[in-house]
């Protein structure tokens, strides 16, 4: 029997990984010192007429996190970060942009379609997806989208560092009070975007993970699809090597020493 | 095992796809540990700091020197030109809010208060409330934002920052870098920036709604400068000095920007 072979695909420029990685705890911090600076004022809630379904935020929160008395220090970390995730960010939309990877990532015609057959599939409601490339449907819209919603925590986070000053860019957003809204509002939509962010590497597996740390994805070349009739499951089943990390006969390419 | 990986590194001889996504996975991962470690270390360094005037209510040196530095570069787009948006006085609220009354202390007579205008020769102007309502008065009616994140539209009265250095000749004292307010009993005082203190919407405000300050509100004399945050505008004036140097800040002492423009 032919074990399959192993095949190195790169899948993410270096670039993008340090993009990714250092936006990780920048924007961490952010979300941390934006909570200390809401904290002094915290009139959000989520309900109708006078029923409050989600109060921003219950003081259990707030004790866990120990976020009250602190906006001095929350704003200082803020305007401080602050350059730190528009540099990053502005960095890793220059590069994409020149280096031809904002193909994989923008959405393409019938994006949507397919977002909504991998959103089935995900949430297991239909067996087959779409034919992937580097990123499904639903990842171009959801990478793209967090772009936008970048830039919009810039602009209206500036709205509110300087509303005399860019009083032209409040106005934008609808005023002071909008802006915040807003900007607090995206705040909600990043802390989302991890959760299922997390939720989704964790069910893609190590391979895909590794690729954002090591930029390749590994491949098995003369793998066999896997067929759903039970009839030919026996007869295809693939030999798994994953385990096999010893040299052997199977794995014949070579892949020189990368300088 | 451990033969295996250290093989991986020592040799120069061409590596199998499996010892090369070993070798190329430890590197990897080893620099994203790497990255993070500093991340931390960083983030200690910072907290292990020291304040820059040695207050333990001050936020840590390097954060202050952003803060600065961020002054710096958003005074490049400080234009007197750029106004706060002002309402029709009809659209203030009636009761507004106050927040904070330290430097109101109790005893404090109306009847004998001046503002003490400290020149640059060393002389002290002392002014009455009606020397400056002698003046020509400005109302401003403008959303008032504290630093606390609420906001409230306000209509304010009084005489023109500008208006007051001009008529009293106070040119030399305009030409300094700073301005700085006291309250009578010293427990509250800010630190200004001359180009925001002489901003065309700063006045020296003795009326709030079209009456007299509320005794809560800074009577008989209060600062409003809306390209500042409410933390500036000091309530009840006592004494009013011009420096070079920046001016002792209340809340810039207890970890707050210094600049706190908007």
């Amino acid at each position: 029997m032919q074990l399959p072979m192993k095949q190195i695909v790169n899948k993410h420029p270096l670039a993008i990984r340090w993009f990714h990685w250092i936006n990780f705890p920048v924007l961490g911090v952010m979300i941390w010192s934006g909570l200390l600076i809401y904290w002094a004022n915290d009139v959000y809630k989520i309900g109708f007429g006078d029923k409050t379904l989600i109060k921003f935020f219950p003081q259990s929160f707030y004790d866990v996190f120990h976020v009250p008395f602190r906006l001095a220090e929350g704003m200082a970390y803020h305007f401080v970060f602050m350059w730190l995730f528009f540099f990053n960010g502005l960095l890793y939309v220059v590069y994409t942009i020149f280096s031809g990877e904002w193909k994989y990532l923008v959405p393409a015609r019938g994006s949507l379609k397919e977002a909504w057959l991998v959103l089935l599939h995900d949430l297991h409601l239909k067996k087959t997806k779409p034919p992937q490339g580097k990123y499904n449907a639903a990842q171009r819209i959801t990478y793209t989208a967090i772009i936008v919603m970048g830039i919009g925590s810039i602009l209206t986070g500036l709205g509110i560092y300087k509303p005399v000053q860019l009083g032209w860019l409040t106005a934008m957003f609808g005023g002071y009070k909008m802006s915040r809204i807003i900007h607090f509002a995206l705040t909600i939509g990043y802390v989302l975007f991890f959760l299922i962010h997390i939720i989704q590497v964790i069910i893609a597996g190590w391979n895909n993970f590794r690729a954002m740390v090591t930029g390749f994805e590994v491949v098995r070349i003369n793998e066999q699809p896997i067929t759903v009739e039970p009839a030919s499951m026996a007869v295809n089943e693939p030999a798994d090597s994953n385990e096999d990390i010893n040299e052997n006969e199977g794995d014949s390419i070579v892949i020189p020493e990368p300088e | 095992m451990a033969n295996f990986v250290s093989n991986l590194f020592r040799s120069n001889r061409k590596l199998t796809v499996d010892e090369f996504i070993v070798k190329k996975t430890i590197t990897s991962f080893f620099f994203l540990f790497v990255f993070f470690a500093a991340c931390i270390w960083a983030w200690k360094w910072v907290r292990r700091q020291p304040s820059q005037n040695g207050s333990r209510s001050d936020i840590h040196a390097p954060l202050r020197k952003v803060l600065n530095t961020n002054e710096i570069i958003f005074n490049k787009i400080f234009s007197e030109n750029h106004h706060t948006k002002t309402y029709p006085a009809s659209a203030a609220v009636k009761n507004v809010r106050p927040n904070g009354n330290i430097g109101m202390s109790k005893n404090f007579d109306t009847a004998t208060w001046k503002m003490y205008v400290i020149r640059t020769n060393g002389d002290t102007l002392a002014l009455t409330l009606n020397d400056l309502k002698k003046l020509p008065k400005t109302d401003v009616t403008f959303n008032f934002k504290c630093i606390e994140g609420w906001n409230q539209i306000t209509h304010w009265a009084g005489v023109k920052f500008s208006d007051f250095i001009k008529a009293y000749g106070l040119n030399a004292e305009a030409s300094m870098k700073y301005l700085g307010l006291t309250t009578p009993d010293k427990e509250y005082y800010v630190g200004i920036d001359m180009a925001s203190a002489m901003h065309p919407q700063t006045i020296l405000c003795y009326e709030l709604n079209g009456r007299p300050l509320p005794w809560r509100e800074g009577y008989p004399l209060r600062l409003i400068i809306p390209v500042k945050y409410g933390i500036k505008h000091l309530k009840r004036i006592g004494t009013m000095y011009f420096a070079n140097n920046r001016p002792p800040d209340y809340w810039a002492e207890r970890g707050y920007d210094y600049y706190s423009g908007l």
